[in-house]
């Protein structure tokens, strides 16, 4: 080394490493594009597997290799899409679906009813762990497949459940296979809609009820586009068109899900022309969005549901008034447009007003915004001089916190402060210990678009995301007879009359619905988004 | 030297023990209820939790959750991530773009930062001093969450230079960009550490005497002067090697890079315990393999130090 001119050493060694960076980079990738296909960008899945699919980029994915048993139509009332026909005996408990013949797998696979019983028995075992299995639920025969942990979180091992196959599946014959379930419920067909419900072809087993390790990298669905390749985790999934799909065939031949970690990027590279479609534009972009895109700015309604819970346990938030009184405090207009820049709506109703007989103002005087009787009301009522709203910080939530905050100091006059803890388990275990939380921020989106995926989970005593401790028989049986009544305009009724019970009550504040803010470019054209913050695949085109 | 090596190397394994250790008893305090997060708004029954736990055997002691992470490392077994994903799989594709881009960040900023160092070192107050001094502090004051989307924003979308994102194939083209803004970390510091070390040996004995014996300026500056003063500068690189690894986090999130950053955050926002862990036991091996070269590298440029 000595006598070596550094230079020349330095010289040498950047050499290496530029070319030991740059090499790899030409990837052997296929990176030729389909004629006609687009991009769409969306997060890391975090499963392809139909049981297991709990966010929306997940189900975009599935959406597109998958053929649901029915769709929604523009009033959200089913109709059969991979099934002949639906139908359901006088109790509403055995549900009889008849396939359409001729539908197979995009391996070749024929489409038959037990490729159902399949996929929602491995669904809805217990010890698989799958994390929408509680769609199945309502099917005779869960409970049993479900292990008990006899010592909760101990060292003792769960107990194998009693069953592995749901006892309300029976096979009729190829094409028809009858559903039965543990209460009569007249709206099953909705609940058929969602990603669970898709079937599973035999490739996708190894054994009885077992899964194929890499079935997940390459899903067979009987949708009308199939995986080209494997998942390419982090990066894309792509899929090209069924050669001659006997359902509804869309318009473009091929789709790549971009994933992306973060919405920022997603944005820059949806301007700079690099991606076709984003789903949800960020809030920091909304301010620039309309002149970058012009009328490729889209809005739709969505079904999420954003709300404060009062804490029912506390005796100081027992007088409705009180929680009338907060309600009408509160300017729910000027927060969606000032924090949200318009990309939420105000809510004045606690089930979303897309749903078939929901109302937009259901909440009536209750949440418009009139400080004055509000301050009448809360001094009245002698409501608490100091109040707190609880909040988990890695959700984005302390914008508008602190300004219901401070809209509540200015209408009531009283000290108003948010509480900001790490995770939405903390502010949820503060609230099983009956502390003081002050009002809790919570949120919600539906499962199937019915008035029962808000008032069940979120009103009734045992509702499962019932925080707050809600408890009114009156509300549970309205809502249990809606869910029991024999026809769809009866449940609704009574449904209708249980969301009258939750205004007189006041359990829950509503502020905002959500909306999907999307995106798209110059390439593509008729771009839809539903309720379920998905794109419709089967109308979007290529421009021109 | 071949004891000293070895030496070295023991002490590493008990390093890495003991930091893995570390981040292990860390996750374990802070990771509570991780199905929870992963379903969000939705209800979690027990018996899903329940089967889950016993999965990822959430449900066991600390120790035992060690000793199971320790059984599957020496056996080349990382576990899987709570979404099933095998970690070791995740490693072999996040490792090489973020090694990439780290490589190349660290060329750039030290290019620039020795480049440059070594000019104002010996123009000392001179205008290009004062230029980079003000230059630099511009860049150091200005945190990294800013400095990347905006210059996405500019380079990126509205003159196009280069591409808004990179990805997991990206090209030397396509991670030039990132790499500017990542190496950014790190160049004031290398820049200033350069520019005093320079400044101090051009006072020094070595160098008067090489003067008087008539040789070249620049014989005497490219030699004498540059071989002492990159030693301060190599140790410097050598650290940032492992900050601009694990420290890639925004970099890689705004220019859609799935690399070690990118999985660290995701892995720590939704308490994903066995990624973060997998992947700081590697990061860790980097930082103990780096600092073990760079001291060997000391030998190489420094005859008065010798390791016995």
């Amino acid at each position: 080394m000595p006598g070596k001119s550094p230079w020349k050493v330095a010289a040498a060694a950047t050499t290496i490493v530029l070319l030991a960076a740059g090499c790899s980079g030409s990837s052997s990738e296929d990176t030729e594009v389909l004629p006609n296909s687009i991009s769409i960008g969306i997060a890391e899945p975090s499963s392809l597997i139909p049981s297991n699919s709990i966010e929306s980029s997940g189900s975009q994915v599935l959406a597109s290799l998958f053929y649901p048993l029915v769709r929604f139509d523009a009033n959200n009332a089913p109709y059969p899409v991979a099934a002949q026909s639906i139908t359901k005996d006088k109790t509403n408990r055995i549900w009889t679906v008849r396939l359409k013949p001729g539908f197979t797998f995009s391996n070749g696979e024929p489409v038959v009813a037990d490729n159902y019983i399949d996929a929602w028995n491995y669904g809805a075992y217990g010890p698989n762990g799958q994390l929408a299995s509680y769609f199945y639920s309502r099917i005779d025969g869960y409970a049993d497949l479900q292990s008990k942990d006899p010592d909760g979180d101990g060292p003792e091992k769960a107990s194998d459940p009693k069953a592995t196959k749901l006892r309300g599946l029976k096979k009729v014959n190829n094409l028809t296979f009858t559903v039965t379930l543990t209460e009569g419920f007249v709206n099953w067909d909705s609940v058929m809609g969602y990603d669970s419900f898709y079937p599973l072809p035999k490739a996708a087993f190894s054994g009885d009820g077992v899964l194929n390790k890499d079935f997940e990298q390459a899903p067979i669905g009987n949708g009308p586009f199939k995986m080209k390749g494997t998942w390419s985790h982090d990066e894309k999934i792509t899929v090209e068109k069924v050669a001659d799909f006997k359902g509804t065939v869309p318009k473009v031949n091929g789709i790549t899900w971009k994933i992306y970690q973060d919405l920022g990027a997603q944005y820059a590279d949806l301007v700079g022309g690099n991606l076709d479609i984003e789903t949800k534009i960020p809030i920091e972009n909304l301010a620039s969005a309309s002149g970058d895109l012009g009328a490729r700015l889209g809005r739709t309604p969505s079904s999420a549901f954003s709300f404060v819970g009062f804490p029912m346990y506390l005796d100081k938030y027992k007088n409705p008034n009180v929680r009338r009184a907060l309600s009408m405090a509160i300017n729910r207009q000027e927060m969606t447009d000032q924090v949200f820049l318009g990309s939420e709506t105000p809510a004045t109703s606690f089930v979303s007003p897309v749903l078939q007989g929901a109302k937009s103002t259901s909440c009536g005087q209750w949440c418009e915004y009139n400080p004055t009787r509000a301050k009448q009301l809360y001094s009245a009522a002698n409501g608490p001089k100091d109040i707190k709203i609880s909040y988990n910080i890695d959700g984005g939530h302390k914008a508008w916190v602190d300004a219901m905050c401070n809209q509540i100091k200015a209408s009531l006059a009283i000290n108003c402060t948010g509480v900001g803890l790490p995770k939405l388990k903390d502010v949820l275990d503060r609230v099983k210990a009956g502390e003081d939380v002050g009002l809790i921020r919570l949120g919600w989106t539906m499962d199937y678009p019915l008035m029962e995926s808000y008032l069940g989970p979120l009103y009734t005593s045992d509702g499962s995301s019932n925080y707050y401790g809600y408890k009114n028989s009156t509300f549970d049986s309205l809502v249990r007879q809606g869910s029991a009544a024999l026809t769809k305009a009866e449940s609704e009724k009574l449904w209708i009359e249980a969301e009258a019970q939750l205004v007189r009550d006041m359990p829950v504040l509503p502020l905002r619905f959500g909306q999907n803010v999307f995106g798209y470019s110059e390439r593509v054209t008729d771009v839809t988004m539903d309720l379920y913050q998905k794109v419709d695949i089967y109308s979007v085109d290529i421009a021109g | 030297m071949f004891r000293y090596i070895v030496r070295r190397l023991l002490q590493m394994v008990l390093t890495f023990f003991g930091a893995t250790f570390v981040v292990h008893a860390l996750m374990f305090a802070y990771v509570d209820d991780p199905f929870q997060a992963l379903v969000g708004d939705r209800p979690l029954t027990d018996s899903q939790r329940t089967a889950l736990n016993a999965r990822y055997h959430l449900d066991e002691g600390f120790f035992a959750q060690y000793w199971h992470y320790l059984k599957g490392l020496l056996t080349g077994d990382f576990g899987q991530s709570l979404t099933g994903r095998p970690i070791g799989d995740m490693l072999a594709q996040a490792w090489p773009v973020t090694i990439r881009l780290a490589l190349l960040a660290i060329v750039i900023a030290a290019v620039i930062a020795i480049g440059a160092g070594v000019l104002s070192g010996i123009r000392r107050g001179g205008a290009f001093d004062t230029v980079t001094l003000v230059l630099t502090l511009i860049v150091l004051s200005m945190p990294i969450v800013v400095l990347a989307p905006l210059a996405q924003l500019i380079f990126g979308i509205q003159l196009g230079w280069f591409p808004p994102t990179a990805g997991r194939d990206a090209n030397l083209y396509q991670l030039l960009l990132p790499a500017l803004v990542l190496g950014s970390l790190v160049i004031a510091t290398e820049l200033r550490v350069t520019r005093t070390s320079v400044a101090e040996n051009l006072r020094a004995d070595y160098v008067r005497t090489a003067r008087a014996k008539g040789l070249a300026p620049r014989r005497v500056i490219g030699v004498h002067v540059l071989r002492n003063s990159l030693i301060p500068v190599i140790t410097l690189i050598g650290v940032d090697i492992g900050v601009l690894m694990s420290g890639a986090i925004v970099t890689e999130g705004v220019f859609n890079i799935p690399g070690v950053g990118f999985n660290l955050f995701r892995g720590v926002r939704t308490e994903d315990g066995p990624v973060v862990v997998g992947f700081v036991s590697i990061l860790v091996i980097v930082f103990l393999v780096v600092n073990l070269i760079v001291d060997l590298l000391y030998a190489a440029l420094d005859p008065r130090i010798r390791y016995e």
